[in-house]
């Protein structure tokens, strides 16, 4: 083999100039790119912002200010007094209606007076403004309302307030509500919870500690590796054929009897709460080996020593070392099935309910299913209530997460 | 000196607990190995394996709990094949209209699913478009520029972007990108629902993803690598482009098909910005339904078991199910087989 003669005019400082130009360039190119990524965040938590306050002008047929009663804002009336007004503003027969429906001592205070809103005052939303315009244009907006809507009232609101979350659902966007939605959620995650946890960890316990290297061990983590690639919508046409047709009398309680008189069928929160369990098992059951395989060896060695049995090896040493991991672990599953959309909309979720859930075997809705509904309707006010809706979810999620970095910094011990 | 439960000192030589004293323990022992020694099967000696049904019981709970994962995927493949076999046994339905035809007009009997997959195809691509280039920029400033600072903030960043749910995306393309495109392109060209603004935001989402597997695969290449590189003159761009990317390159590979095989199957931003009805055309600026979309959608309605609707849903399921699995099937293969191993 030859060697190829040195160029005798190479330089080792030739082009190093150049070269570290085009370096430096690069430098920037990825740099930026990074910086774009933390700003498609930003833009992304800005625009929600933008969308949940602002102006809002809206007409109402009566002045809820001239309900008040003896000085007693509308608002803070208690509940006879409101089932009053309600009565002198609607005729006898909407009112027995109303009252067949749900009978009013059974209502709730907010109950009421969502239906005084709806029925008597009927604000009716005229147009919305961003949080933006409305800080910058304040003049334009109020000389537009003038000319447009001259009757109407301009206010600004934030909206998310104290009574977007404790209200019900509603069809009229000024009253309306997640408390439905949170409490779907909660329930649904609940029963998430409930089966999950325990299979998930079962699984993982079985797989670190028990499992033999053989084949059918292999094919079990193989296929929970898999399993955890599946797009969560294959996961709602499962739990569809499954849950809700398959074992229909057991999610709608038929089987004990107490079929929810609101639900014909098995789309209750139990068939959701099963759904979203298949989805997250995956998840939990592979941070939760990480965290048994984290536990240092010398441990269950020491235990074995001492002559324990490997189940209380297991149970007294491995699992109390593990458990921040395994807790940091399921809280972030339970975090991915709280903003979970799609399995629980093909599962056949209500996008409008108004009562809340009471039981496993009733119907409900979900804070993202609530979200996407409010999205998909055209008026924007409703794009303003899913922003508002976005922003409870968002900080759901984020006390989640903080819980789970608490729980890794703290409970963590480092051998 | 051992002490009783009682607190009352035993005699030496005892052991704590009922049973034999440990010199017993020790004569029983001995004698036993004595037998074993002589042949005598070692029974009823104390040195087997004692029967613990407890134990048993809890081990085979525990077996359950893992093999519950492989009923999850026969119920998947069971239920999917099922359904899906009963909507092409429908008279109107056959296999090869479904793989070759261009139109999904259910009421028509026309089930082609082409539609359908080419707008999946075109949210795909152009959510990878945005985010393989970023993504791997984005790992690569983090793994080989980034000082350690900086890593351990951007990282926690990147991954609140990776868990925010997918239907704020849904909500961030519809009021956010699409009017941003339809200011820049004008609104007689770009539609409100369309595919363009469904797959940029896509491409937001798979970014992180994309960026976390990379760079977990650039830090791993041994620091030696860069050190060598280094020590020839290379520049740091010389070195990450032409020594550490391609030592990092199986890993990098299974990232991208594991997005691909994500923006697939991701849903709930194609129901909310792409459009709600399947047309069959390559303008990204037009509405397009895609395969998680239309199951959405479909499933969505009131839908009445045993319809054609109903079956088609399994059908598309099984589809989306088959491509996803194999993608991540080769991702998993990747890794497997052409991981650089250094000592």
């Amino acid at each position: 083999m030859t060697e190829q003669p040195l160029n005798p005019q190479f330089s080792f400082t030739d082009n190093t100039a150049a070269r570290n130009r085009v370096g430096g360039l690069w430098q920037v190119v990825f740099r930026a790119s990074t910086v774009v990524g933390i700003l498609a965040l930003v833009l992304l938590l800005l625009n929600i912002v933008n969308q949940s306050f602002g102006y809002v002008a809206y007409e109402a047929n009566v002045d809820p200010a001239s309900l008040a009663v003896n000085g007693v804002a509308l608002a803070d009336l208690p509940k006879e007094e409101l089932i009053k007004v309600l009565q002198s503003k609607i005729s006898k027969a909407s009112f027995t209606k109303l009252d067949k429906d749900g009978p009013f001592a059974k209502r709730s205070s907010d109950e009421v007076l969502g239906l005084v809103y709806e029925r008597v005052v009927e604000f009716e939303v005229q147009e919305t403004w961003l949080f933006w315009d409305s800080l910058t244009n304040k003049a334009g907006i109020e000389a537009q309302v003038k000319k447009e809507f001259p009757k109407a009232k301009l206010t600004f609101e934030s909206w998310i307030n104290p009574g977007f979350i404790t209200r019900p659902q509603s069809s009229n966007p000024v009253i309306a509500g997640i408390r439905t939605a949170l409490l779907g959620s909660l329930w649904t995650i609940l029963f998430t919870i409930m089966v999950a946890f325990p299979l998930g960890v079962g699984a993982a316990i079985y797989l670190e500690e028990y499992a033999l290297d053989n084949w059918l061990n292999r094919l079990i983590q193989t296929n929970i590796n898999n399993l955890a690639g599946v797009p969560s919508i294959v996961y709602g046409i499962l739990g569809l054929a499954i849950f809700v047709r398959g074992l229909e009398p057991l999610t709608s309680g038929a089987i004990f009897g107490t079929v929810d008189p609101t639900t014909a069928n098995g789309r209750t929160v139990l068939s959701a709460g099963f759904t979203l369990a298949l989805l997250v098992l995956p998840i939990i059951i592979i941070n939760a080996q990480e965290a048994i395989r984290a536990v240092p060896q010398s441990l269950r060695k020491a235990s074995y020593g001492i002559g324990a049995t490997k189940w209380q090896t297991v149970w007294s040493h491995v699992l109390p070392n593990a458990m921040p991991g395994i807790l940091t672990g399921t809280i972030l599953a339970i975090s991915r099935a709280i903003g979970e959309t799609a399995p629980l909309v093909v599962i056949g979720a209500s996008t409008f309910i108004t009562f809340d859930p009471s039981s496993p075997f009733s119907k409900f809705t979900t804070l993202p299913i609530q979200i996407y509904q409010w999205t998909s309707r055209p008026q924007a006010e409703f794009r303003n209530l899913a922003a508002a809706a976005i922003l409870v979810l968002l900080m759901l999620l984020l006390s989640l997460n903080a819980v789970a970095i608490v729980l890794r910094n703290r409970l963590s011990r480092k051998y | 000196m051992t002490l009783s439960a009682d607190n009352k000192p035993l005699p030496p030589g005892t052991f704590r607990g009922a049973g034999p004293t440990v010199s017993k323990k020790v004569l029983i022992m001995t004698e036993s190995l004595k037998q074993l020694e002589n042949g005598y099967p070692a029974s009823r000696s104390g040195l087997h394996k004692r029967l613990r049904p407890g134990e048993a019981i809890i081990q085979g709970l525990l077996f359950f709990a893992g093999f519950f994962s492989i009923f999850t995927t026969i119920g998947i493949v069971y239920e999917l094949g099922k359904e899906a076999l009963l909507f092409f046994q429908m008279p109107e339905v056959t296999l090869w209209a479904f793989i070759s035809g261009t139109k999904w007009a259910p009421h028509a009997n026309e089930f082609g699913v082409w539609p359908l997959v080419t707008a999946t195809l075109m949210t795909t691509l152009i959510a990878m478009l945005i985010a393989i280039p970023f993504g791997l920029a984005v790992a690569i400033y983090l793994s080989e520029y980034a000082t350690p600072k900086m890593r351990n903030t951007l990282k926690p960043v990147l991954e609140v972007l990776a868990g925010i749910p997918t239907i704020v995306y849904g909500y961030f393309a519809l009021t956010f990108m699409t009017p941003l495109l339809r200011s820049i392109f004008g609104s007689g060209v770009v539609e409100i629902y369309n595919t363009a603004s469904a797959g940029l935001v896509m491409g937001i989402l798979i970014l992180p993803l994309i960026s976390s597997m990379t760079e977990d695969a650039l830090s791993a290449v041994p620091r030696s690598l860069r050190e060598a590189a280094y020590g020839m003159g290379a520049t740091k761009l010389e070195t990450a482009i032409q020594v550490v990317l391609p030592a990092a390159l199986s890993g990098i590979a299974a990232a991208v098909i594991v997005g691909i095989s994500r923006a697939i199957g991701e849903t709930m931003i194609v129901a909310v910005a792409a459009g709600a009805g399947p047309n069959f055309t390559l303008n990204p600026f037009q509405a397009a339904e895609t395969m998680t979309g239309h199951i959405v959608r479909i499933s969505g309605g009131d839908l009445s078991y045993d319809s054609i609707d109903y079956n088609s849903i399994f059908a598309i399921g099984l589809m989306l199910f088959i491509i996803t699995l194999t993608l991540n099937i080769i991702s998993q293969q990747i890794v497997r087989r052409f991981r650089e191993v250094y000592e």
